[in-house]
């Protein structure tokens, strides 16, 4: 602590309090990772038996019961579409609310109670709709379905925000110098967007890639990797669970980390911009 | 040509909008028709037969003393979820608007506490297993330490075990919201307040508070969404100790009772509808994005 620095009273049993919470959040996991380079034959708790890669080999073994890499290639697909179209349908949704159009409150009430709606409701309705259709219900049809009841509330949400802070006058200044309505879209207002849009394309593939209640009913006979999980689960619990586990959390991770560094080098790149044409006005 | 544009420009805000629309329609309101239809069906015990209707479904679910103990269950779980998360939450955001200093470090300790947000939620609840089970790390700390000489059996596939997922994931969803609305609290109000003599107890009960009621509705709505609907984590760490109301569906639709199952997920949809809407007149949650 830096001399002359007066915290205020109640400071360090809060920063207490947080730092316990990081850990009480990330020990679980940090746990599992752990765990997972155990040798063969080990069980699900401490002690560590052995060291080795064992359990990370039976993931990928064609032999194995559940062998994983198909589940999880699905899991991505199905991750990258509900992305695309979240991002899509959330963008349109964001610009049309800003015009207050007819019946926006109802769709907004909509919006909200896709949300907080049950999962197994949306699951089991799904489901038995496609059967009474007479079709089966697979991860890409309902399956996809599910997730955007998932995911579109949290991109429509971000996107409302976004747009309310969207100064309608930058626009105004577009059209006012002659751009066109679509010129005004590509040049101004998703750029302007575009940080808040990738936050909804990051929310859309994590929550769908994560998502095991509202699919587990719908995902027709090739299951998503959750769902695979959860069933290998009630099977036979051994460490390739937490094999499974330290692979889907690395890839996570690394999505994550990856956006955020395009994110802050395209920050970089727009403020440098910025500079520069200031320079050149000088 | 032009026309078309027109046209295009008249009719944009629909068309903007249309995909929304269908989506929902679709995927939301279509499986609610469907799970109201199914509800009305005849279940005679060991199939659903579509084209008897009936209110028995509903009748049993009012009758059947399993019902008030399911909704007893996941009450008293929502309660004391709601109520740490609560707690807990409004410290943790509190310390980092108020208490840290530099925005960098705030966004940091921030960005911290969301990272685990984003590995699987399957994966989140299975690690606890390790940590709680009898041969788990709190029970060879308790006995290592002469505390007990059996391993604690209420520590796994428990309610407790269940309650602390949720409290471990959804202050999450608790705490930004507050974090949000006490980022925007204006300095001067507090600095006024403390100028006029008040103390930091009445500073945080008479202006903090009342100001974070936002972020609490909208925190508390996410909760009781998420509590009322969760049966993953009781599937894995609840064993069968666990009765939520979300549970026991989940049971139903395991052993192919589909129209009580109907029924009994209409009536949860009604209670937490009745329970977010009451929050949202309270609130305008819209007018706080």
């Amino acid at each position: 602590m830096r001399e002359g620095v007066k915290r205020a009273p109640g400071y360090w049993p809060r920063a207490a309090l947080f730092y316990l919470y990081l850990l009480f959040l990330y020990a679980p996991v940090f746990i599992i990772i752990v765990l997972s380079f155990q040798a063969d034959n080990a069980s699900l708790s401490f002690p560590m038996q052995g060291f080795s890669l064992f359990y990370f080999g039976e993931v990928f073994d064609p032999q194995f019961i559940g062998d994983y890499r198909w589940p999880f290639g699905r899991s991505v697909i199905l991750g990258l579409m509900v992305m695309v179209l979240t991002m899509s349908i959330s963008f349109l949704a964001g610009l049309a609310f800003r015009k207050n159009f007819k019946g926006n409150i109802l769709v907004f009430y909509m919006v909200v109670a896709s949300l907080i709606c049950p999962s197994i409701l949306i699951s089991l309705g799904i489901g038995i709709g496609f059967s009474n259709l007479g079709l089966t219900s697979q991860w890409w049809s309902g399956g996809l379905g599910a997730h955007l009841s998932w995911t579109l509330p949290f991109g429509v949400l971000i996107m409302l925000a976004v747009f309310s802070r969207l100064d309608p006058r930058l626009e105004e200044a577009a059209r006012d110098q002659g751009a066109t309505q679509w010129q005004t879209l590509r040049n101004v207002t998703i750029p302007i967007t575009l940080p808040g849009l990738i936050g909804v394309a990051l929310f859309g593939f994590t929550l769908s890639y994560d998502e095991y209640p509202r699919i587990s009913n719908v995902a027709g006979e090739f299951n998503s990797l959750p769902v695979e999980l959860v069933n290998a689960l009630s099977l036979a619990a051994t460490p390739t669970i937490y094999a499974i586990g330290t692979m889907t959390t690395l890839f996570s991770l690394a999505i994550i980390f990856s956006t955020f560094i395009v994110v802050y080098i395209m920050a970089k790149r727009r403020q440098g911009f910025g500079m520069k044409k200031l320079k050149a006005e000088e | 040509m032009a026309g078309l544009t027109a046209a295009f420009n008249r009719h944009s805000t629909m068309l903007q909008i249309s995909p929304l629309v269908i989506t929902l329609t679709l995927f939301l309101v279509g499986p609610v028709i469907v799970i109201i239809v199914l509800s009305l069906w005849k279940f005679d015990g060991f199939m659903t037969l579509s084209d008897v209707w009936t209110l028995r479904n509903y009748e049993r679910i009012f009758t059947r003393s399993l019902t008030v103990s399911n909704y007893l269950q996941t009450g008293k779980m929502l309660i004391i979820t709601l109520g740490v998360t609560f707690v807990l939450g409004f410290t943790l955001a509190y310390f980092l608007v108020f208490d840290l200093v530099t925005l960098r470090t705030k966004m940091l300790l921030f960005l911290l506490c969301v990272v685990p947000f984003w590995t699987s939620a399957v994966v989140r609840t299975v690690a606890w297993i390790p940590f709680l089970g009898k041969e788990g790390i709190i029970n060879k700390a308790v006995m290592g330490l002469g505390l007990a000489d059996q391993p604690l059996q209420f520590l796994l596939f428990s309610e407790f075990a269940v309650l602390l997922s949720y409290i471990q994931i959804f202050t999450l969803f608790m705490m930004a919201p507050l974090f949000n609305v006490m980022a925007r609290i204006n300095r001067d109000l507090i600095e006024a307040a403390r100028d006029n003599g008040a103390n930091s107890l009445q500073i945080l009960m008479n202006i903090i508070l009342p100001l974070c009621k936002p972020g609490i509705a909208i925190g508390s709505i996410f909760v009781i969404a998420l509590v009322a609907s969760d049966y993953t984590a009781i599937r894995i760490l609840g064993g069968s100790q666990v009765g939520t109301v979300a549970a026991s569906m989940a049971n139903q639709i395991y052993s192919v009772q589909y129209s009580p199952a109907a029924a009994t997920a209409m009536i949860l949809l009604l209670v937490v509808l009745l329970l977010v809407g009451g929050i949202m007149r309270v609130v305008d949650v819209r007018r706080q994005l």
